[in-house]
């Protein structure tokens, strides 16, 4: 154990965290997205990317029938072309995970993991018992991983042991049943110094993967902030020995962009990291253009966006 | 489990349209060298052929002089300072326009990776001849006093690790303050500075205002002791900018020198590491560590050496070397034969007097010339590796256990040229930044260059300042100095 879970020994490990130069790891960044990744790595990424997708739809206004849509996509992004791989997850709000599981089983996505949105998401502003009963719900209507929320309220007025015993709560009900993603958001910590901190924090909480954003607040998985959270489950492998996953969601919608994230993971944490199981891309509008780039990779001409499925 | 390797991403070497032969430039029009010999350049990534250039000797020197006085007796002194600005704007956009095909050539000849040359070398070559062209209507009223005059002629000289960008922070001031030029590049990277001869036709500029004779060090003689030049600018090895103080010593001619360096590189315990990390690795794995202020001694606070060298060498297994046209190439191949064996035979010398060597695994490839990035450990104040400029892709590692020692390591040297101070604390920088005896002094980066910012160094490092308006000064006088 590298803290004893007291408060004071939790407070130590964060204040001794080294701290992030803004303009040096926004540099590192932007010297990673100038790789030029053509044909054969192109394709393998491309396909890697797609296994990657946590196919998201995160609405108001979502129902059975757009969520079962949804996973028939998940299963078969391209059903002209049974060698696309399925998505990595599908990710909803918490009353539409029995349908997205019933459905995923029905049509042939028995091994694709529904992923449910916790703790009073996207804002998080709820009580503990709340988050808990929201969190229960989720992993019994068969939830295979729980996407939760911090209490960026808590971690932002200096109260980050609340953050952390709220996420080692959530993990315990989680248990052996659901993969913890811990969704830092980013957006609303706002200094890479703030990010390293609550990377840190929600690992040693217990997270199995810690997650940029809601999606719901701009911005979100900036290369930055991406290349800040590597470099957290990097340097905590090498404390703990544990692989600890990330997820960067909200913001990435082009090839380019998910590609940029692959040469990101593969030059911070290293290729270890790259395999679904260590990294996943929230989104839902890129899937249909990682599809495109595909075809246009096969075919050498780009074909109608008709050519792919909207759903 | 992954198999994430970057394929191949060559950049076309099409838009290089390189002569098998080029003459000398000189009076706006290459000219054959008046005895007819040439010499060869070649690719030092795979040791072809690339062109043979014309061989000046102290004739085509001679001439090339004549040229340049002709020029700024009859036009370029006496054209209206804003229309001289306005050559400068257009050597500028031309320069832009041709980015790429400059950047190709670059790499080509110098065999510094396409990354750095599209990046680096040719957009801050043209920035320099923009922050240079609006500056020529204005000197009148910058500090230079009432009416400062050019100087004449200059002789410049320039080295093979930024050809034109080097040849850019030559031209660009003294063609702003109103001076014509001779200027002899590199013997082993010629192709840019012909290229840019090109652009100099192309913008129109008057025949005789730059003029440009390839050659070797016999040639840049022949240049700095010609009787009718009024200053010498050069930046290369310290010894040879000795040599040259030397041979004006007696004479009216000015010189501005930069020359070598052995810059420090200070890490702090209480700075931004993985940020620190990039900052070493930029330091001297830039250019292949062929940068006069490259930071190539890391000096860093003991009791967070041990992290700082393990990220460093985990960073430095990333990068990748090989190929200079491969756009994902990081380090590329060392300029020539001659500077490989001086790399070689320095280092050796960190191995026979105790020093730790370490490289990453890399694949070097069988042809051209190729050294590994290289670390040494365990080096002291009195290895030969921590004193003298080894100019290649290889960093020797000191620690220190206070703030004072820090300063006192980083000064102990002949040199000074640049330095750098990682830490988070404002006041420990600002304080370092007043204790270390050198010109560039960067904090939380390395390697950061503006045409808008002086440059130049400290003891054995040099004689003045280039860029900015300190490095205009050195190429304007006022009236009661003016030489001819």
């Amino acid at each position: 154990m590298i803290i004893d879970g007291s408060e004071k020994s939790l407070r130590k490990f964060l204040s001794d965290l080294p701290p992030v130069d803004q303009v040096g790891a926004e540099a590192r960044a932007a010297m990673l997205a100038t790789r030029s990744i053509k044909t054969s790595s192109k394709a393998w990424a491309i396909d890697m990317a797609i296994s990657m997708v946590d196919l998201t739809t995160l609405e108001g206004a979502d129902t059975p029938g757009k969520v079962k849509s949804l996973c028939a996509k998940a299963v078969r992004p391209d059903p002209s072309d049974l060698t696309v791989p399925s998505v990595g997850a599908i990710c909803v709000y918490n009353d539409m995970v029995k349908i997205a599981r019933s459905e995923l089983d029905r049509i042939g996505g028995k091994s694709l993991p529904v992923a449910a949105v916790a703790t009073a998401f996207p804002s998080g502003r709820a009580s503990l018992a709340v988050k808990k009963i929201d969190t229960q719900d989720a992993v019994d209507a068969g939830a295979n991983e729980v996407d939760m929320v911090i209490d960026r309220g808590a971690f932002l007025s200096g109260r980050s042991y609340d953050v952390f015993e709220e996420i080692r709560v959530i993990k315990e009900i989680c248990g052996e049943k659901a993969h913890l993603k811990v969704i830092l958001e980013t957006g609303e910590l706002v200094t890479y110094d703030n990010v390293r901190k609550a990377s840190f924090l929600a690992m040693l909480a217990g997270a199995d993967f810690i997650k940029t954003s809601t999606g719901k607040v701009a911005p979100a998985a900036t290369a930055p902030v991406v290349l800040v959270m590597l470099e957290a489950v990097r340097d905590y492998f090498t404390l703990t020995g544990e692989k600890i996953g990330v997820k960067p969601a909200g913001g990435i919608r082009t090839t380019k962009d998910a590609i940029k994230q692959l040469v990101l993971v593969k030059e911070t944490a290293g290729e270890q990291w790259l395999t679904p199981d260590l990294f996943r891309i929230g989104a839902s509008a890129l899937l249909n253009d990682l599809l495109m780039q595909r075809m246009k990779l096969r075919s050498g001409h780009y074909a109608s966006a008709n050519y792919v499925t909207v759903d | 489990m992954s198999d994430f390797e970057y394929a191949n991403a060559p950049e076309s070497k099409a838009v290089a349209n390189i002569s098998p032969n080029y003459g000398l430039f000189i009076g706006g029009k290459f000219v054959d060298p008046k005895k007819g010999k040439s010499f060869s350049t070649i690719n030092p990534a795979t040791e072809e052929l690339l062109s043979k250039v014309g061989y000046g000797d102290k004739s085509d020197i001679d001439a090339a002089v004549r040229s340049a006085r002709a020029a700024y007796t009859k036009v370029w002194s006496k054209m209206p300072a804003k229309e001289r600005g306005k050559y400068l704007y257009r050597i500028a956009r031309i320069m832009q326009e041709r980015a790429r095909e400059f950047a190709v050539v670059e790499t080509l000849d110098n065999g510094k990776p396409i990354r750095e040359s599209r990046d680096t070398d040719i957009p801050l070559a043209a920035a320099h001849f923009f922050y240079h062209a609006g500056w020529a209507d204005k000197l009148d009223y910058a500090g230079f006093g009432s009416k400062p005059k050019p100087l004449g002629v200059v002789g410049q000289i320039i080295p093979w690790n930024f050809p034109l960008l080097m040849l850019a922070w030559k031209i660009a001031p003294a063609l702003a303050a109103g001076n014509t030029v001779v200027l002899k590049p590199a013997e082993t990277t010629p192709l840019t500075a012909l290229l840019f001869a090109e652009v100099c036709q192309q913008a129109g500029l008057p025949d005789g205002v730059v003029n440009i004779v390839t050659g070797d060090g016999i040639t840049g003689a022949a240049l700095v002791n010609h009787p009718d030049i009024n200053k010498v600018a050069f930046t290369g090895s310290t010894e040879v900018g000795k040599a040259i103080a030397r041979s004006i010593s007696a004479t009216k001619k000015t010189a501005t020198l930069e020359l070598g360096g052995k810059a420090a590189n200070l890490v702090f315990e209480d700075a931004a590491i993985d940020e620190a990390v990039e900052g070493i690795i930029n330091g001297i794995f830039f250019n292949q560590g062929h940068v006069c202020c490259a930071g190539s001694r890391l000096i860093i606070q003991e009791n967070v050496a041990d992290e700082v060298l393990e990220k460093l060498k985990k960073r430095m297994s990333l990068i990748r070397v090989g190929d200079p046209m491969d756009k994902n190439t990081d380090l590329g191949a060392i300029n020539s034969k001659e500077q490989l064996n001086k790399i070689e035979e320095i280092s050796k010398t960190g191995d026979a007097e105790g020093a730790n060597r370490w490289s990453p695994d890399v694949k070097l490839p069988t042809k051209g010339f190729w050294y590994p990035p290289t670390i040494f450990t365990g080096v002291t104040q009195s290895h030969r590796i921590a004193r003298e400029e080894i100019f290649g892709p290889v960093l020797s590692v000191l620690t220190f256990r206070t703030p004072a020692e820090a300063i006192e390591k980083a000064n102990n040297t002949m040199y000074g040229l640049s330095a750098g101070i990682w830490s988070d604390k404002g006041a420990k920088v600002l304080w370092a930044a007043k204790q270390l005896k050198a010109g560039v002094i960067w904090s939380n980066t390395f390697n950061k260059f503006d045409p808008a910012s002086p440059f130049g160094g400290y003891k054995e490092s040099g004689w003045g300042r280039e860029g900015g308006r300190h490095g205009l000064a050195g190429y304007l006088t006022s009236d009661s100095k003016v030489n001819k």
